[in-house]
C-alpha cells in the first residue's frame, strides 16, 4: 500500500491544479475526477492585485452584492455598498416577533411571534448541491441544520379527487404506482408491448412491476399486507395478543390517483433542485445575510435610494437619496457592480447601451405570497405524526410546510401557511394582510380541520409583488428572452456589470445570485487590470 | 359548478431549472367580470384604489391616468407586460384581459367609455414561449 505522504490527496491535487491552471482548469479536473458534476462552483475566486486606489461601488446589499464586496475588497479594491433598506441580506430575510413590515400600499404588520420563532418570507431551503452557498456558509460560520424536504406522512389535498378530503402522501403515491404497475403488467401480459420489449426483458419487466408496484401473483394491485407496507395499515403491527397487523382495504381508485395533484406532488421531489438532502440555517434564513454583512462591516450605506447611474471613461457616479433625511449624495468609483432587481433598475436613469436597457426591461418578475402562521401547539406532530416536510393542496395557499426545528417542543411554533404562486398569489397579494390570514386559515383548515383555527395565535404575510425594494420575487426568463437578452444583460457595459439571481441560470435561488456575483467580479477584475 | 382554472408549472414544458415553488397543482376560481379580474389580479400591484405605490421603484397608478385614453397602450401592457410586470397573454384569456382593461378605463377617475373587445386584445396577445422560470 502506498504511503499517504507520497501520494497527494485528492484535495492536494486539486489545489495544485487550481494554482497552476486557475479555477477553470480546476473545474475541469474536478469533473474528470468524478466530482462537481452537480455544481458550477470551482472554489472561491482568489482575485488578487487590484491596481492601487482602484474602487468599486456595489449597489445592493443582498447576497450577490455582499459577496462581490467581500471578494473585491480582499483583492485590494476600495469598496462602498449602497443599500435601499436599513438591513443587509436583501431577499435573504426572516421576520421575528417585534419586527414591523410595511408593504407597498402602506399596510403595516407588527409581527407577534413568540421569542425564538421566525418566518422566512424569501429563500427557506438550500439544496445540497448549491456548493457556493454552502462553501461561504461554512467559511462565515453559519450553522446549518437539515430541512426536512420529503415527508411521506404529509397530506395531499385535491378539491377534485378523494371526495375533496386530504389523503396521506404515502397512500396516494403507493396507489398511483400500484395502479400504473398493474396496467403496465396487463399490457405486457396481453402482448401489447412485444414489439418494444425483448422476451428476456419482458420477464424482467414483469418482475420489476410486481416488486416495485406491490402486485400480487396475478399482477393485481389489491389490499394486502404487502401493499400496506407502502401505503400504511388499517391497524399496524403491535405487540402481544392483538399484535397482528390488519391491511388497509380502502385503496384509492385509479381515477382519484390520476388527479394531477398526486403525480405533480410526487414529481416535485424528482426535481434536481428539490432533491434531498436540503438545509436551513439554524435560527432563521437571515443568519446568512447577517454573516455575509459582518464580513464587510462598515462598507454599507443603508437607506440609500439610487436614482441615477452615470459612467464615462474615468469612472462611475451613482446618485442616491437618503430615504430618512432626503439628502442627495453622489458615490463615485472606478467600477460598479449593480445587483438592483431589474424591475427597479429599469426605472432609473442609467448610462448604459440601448441594448442593455432593453435587456433590463425585458424580464418580468414573479409575485409569490408566503405566510407564517404561529400555532399554540404542534398539532401536526402530536395528532398527525408529521415532523417537518410539506402537505400539498390545490387551493391558493399551495401548501402547508411544517417547522423543521425544535421538534417535540411545547409552546408556539410557526408553520408556513401559504406559498402561493401565479394567479393564486395575485389574488392573495391584492388582499389586506388580515384578509390573507383569514384565507390561509380557511384553506389550511381543510387539511387540519380540528386544530387549525383553534390553535392559531398570530400570523404574518409577505406578498412579493408589494415588497418595496424588489417589486417581485424572482426574475422570470423564458426561452425567447434568454436568447434575445441574456448575454447582453450579463456582459460588462463599460464600467458597470450586473449581478444577482436575475443574471444566472439558477434563477430564484441564492446559489444563482452568488454564482452570478463571482462570475461578474472575476470579469470586472480582469477588465480593471487590462484597462 | 364553480369554474376552476388549473395552474401548474410542471404540466408545462419543464424548464432546465425549477424556481423554488410549492409543488403540486393549484386551482383558482376564474374571475370573469372586469371588476373580478381587477380584484383577483391587477390589484396585487396597482392596489385596490388603483393608485399604485412608491418604494425603491414605482408601481404606476392607473387612477385618473391620461395614458389610458387610447385603448391600445393598456391592452399592450396587459398582454405583453412591461418591466417587472408580466404579460398576461397565456395566463388570462383575451376576454378576461378585455374586461379588465374596460373596467380600469371606466373606473378610478377614468371615463373612456368605449368597451375593449376580445378582438381588440387578440391583436396584441401572443402567449409567451414555454420554459419560463
Amino acid at each position: 500500500m502506498q504511503s499517504g505522504a507520497r501520494t497527494p490527496t485528492r484535495r492536494q491535487l486539486l489545489s495544485a491544479i487550481a494554482k497552476v491552471g486557475g479555477t477553470a482548469a480546476l473545474y475541469q479536473a474536478m469533473t474528470s475526477l468524478g466530482h462537481a458534476a452537480e455544481t458550477r462552483f470551482p472554489g472561491p475566486p482568489n482575485l488578487q492585485g487590484a491596481r492601487p486606489g482602484a474602487s468599486v461601488v456595489v449597489l445592493g446589499a443582498g447576497l450577490a452584492g455582499l459577496l462581490a464586496a467581500f471578494e473585491l475588497r480582499k483583492a485590494g479594491y476600495k469598496v462602498q455598498i449602497l443599500e435601499f433598506q436599513n438591513r443587509p441580506g436583501g431577499r435573504n430575510w426572516s421576520l421575528r416577533g417585534g419586527d414591523t413590515y410595511t408593504e407597498l400600499g402602506g399596510a403595516t404588520q407588527k409581527v407577534g411571534y413568540a421569542a425564538g420563532n421566525y418566518f422566512n418570507p424569501g429563500p427557506w431551503r438550500i439544496p445540497h448541491h448549491h456548493r457556493t452557498l454552502l462553501h461561504y456558509c461554512k467559511q462565515f460560520g453559519v450553522a446549518l441544520e437539515p430541512f426536512i424536504q420529503f415527508n411521506h406522512s404529509g397530506w395531499i389535498h385535491s378539491s377534485q379527487a378523494f371526495g375533496g378530503k386530504p389523503v396521506r402522501f404515502n397512500a396516494a403515491a403507493a396507489d398511483f404506482e400500484g395502479n400504473i404497475a398493474e396496467l403496465l403488467a396487463k399490457s405486457v401480459n396481453a402482448k401489447a408491448l412485444d414489439d418494444a420489449v425483448t422476451p428476456e426483458d419482458r420477464e424482467r419487466l414483469l418482475e420489476a412491476l410486481k416488486g416495485w408496484g406491490m402486485l400480487d401473483k396475478d399482477y393485481k394491485y389489491a389490499a394486502s399486507l404487502r401493499t400496506s407496507s407502502h401505503r400504511g395499515f388499517k391497524r399496524p403491527g403491535g405487540g402481544g395478543v392483538d399484535g397482528a397487523p390488519i391491511p388497509s382495504d380502502d385503496l384509492y381508485s385509479l381515477h382519484d390517483v390520476l388527479d394531477p395533484q398526486v403525480w405533480t406532488s410526487m414529481g416535485f421531489f424528482m426535481n434536481h433542485e428539490m432533491q434531498t438532502t436540503m438545509f436551513q440555517p439554524v435560527g432563521g434564513m437571515d443568519m446568512i445575510g447577517k454573516a455575509f454583512a459582518k464580513q464587510v462591516e462598515g462598507l454599507i450605506t443603508y437607506n440609500a435610494k439610487v436614482s441615477k447611474i452615470a459612467q464615462d471613461d474615468k469612472g462611475v457616479v451613482v446618485t442616491y437619496a437618503d430615504t430618512v433625511t432626503g439628502k442627495v449624495t453622489e458615490a463615485k468609483g472606478d467600477w460598479c457592480v449593480c445587483t438592483i432587481p431589474l424591475g427597479i433598475l429599469g426605472q432609473m436613469d442609467l448610462a448604459v447601451t440601448d441594448e442593455m436597457m432593453a435587456a433590463i426591461k425585458a424580464v418580468p418578475y414573479s409575485g409569490q405570497v408566503k405566510m407564517g402562521l404561529e400555532m399554540n401547539r404542534r398539532f401536526w406532530e402530536e395528532d398527525d405524526d408529521i415532523y417537518g416536510g410539506h402537505s400539498f393542496t390545490d387551493q391558493e395557499i399551495g401548501l402547508i410546510s411544517y417547522p423543521n426545528n425544535n421538534l417535540f417542543q411545547d409552546g408556539p411554533a410557526v408553520l408556513l401557511g401559504a406559498f402561493a404562486r401565479d394567479l393564486g398569489a395575485f389574488r392573495l397579494a391584492g388582499m389586506t394582510p388580515e384578509q390573507r390570514i383569514e384565507v390561509a386559515l380557511a384553506q389550511g383548515s381543510v387539511i387540519h380541520p380540528k386544530s387549525y383555527r383553534k390553535e392559531f395565535r398570530t400570523g404574518a404575510s409577505v406578498a412579493w409583488s408589494r415588497v418595496p425594494w424588489t417589486l417581485g420575487c424572482c426574475a422570470r426568463w423564458n426561452e425567447e428572452t434568454r436568447k434575445q437578452h441574456y448575454q447582453t444583460l450579463v456582459a460588462m457595459d463599460r464600467r458597470i456589470v450586473l449581478a444577482g439571481e436575475h443574471a444566472s441560470y439558477v434563477g430564484c435561488w441564492m446559489e444563482g445570485a452568488l454564482l452570478s456575483s463571482l462570475d461578474a467580479i472575476t470579469r470586472l477584475h480582469k477588465r480593471a487590470l487590462s484597462a | 359548478m364553480r369554474k376552476l382554472l388549473l395552474l401548474t408549472a410542471t404540466l408545462m414544458a419543464a424548464p432546465a431549472f425549477a424556481q423554488d415553488s410549492a409543488g403540486g397543482v393549484v386551482r383558482v376560481e376564474k374571475p370573469v367580470t372586469g371588476e373580478q379580474v381587477y380584484g383577483a389580479v391587477c390589484q396585487a400591484c396597482h392596489m385596490a384604489d388603483a393608485k399604485g405605490a412608491v418604494g425603491a421603484g414605482t408601481i404606476p397608478g392607473l387612477a385618473s391616468n391620461p395614458k389610458l385614453a387610447g385603448a391600445a397602450y393598456p391592452i399592450m401592457v396587459v398582454a405583453r407586460g412591461q418591466g417587472a410586470m408580466p404579460g398576461f397573454a397565456g395566463s388570462l384569456s383575451n376576454a378576461q384581459m378585455a374586461e379588465a382593461v374596460t373596467y380600469v378605463r371606466t373606473h378610478f377617475g377614468n371615463s373612456y367609455a368605449k368597451p375593449v373587445t376580445e378582438a381588440d386584445v387578440a391583436k396584441f396577445a401572443k402567449p409567451p414561449s414555454a420554459g419560463g422560470h
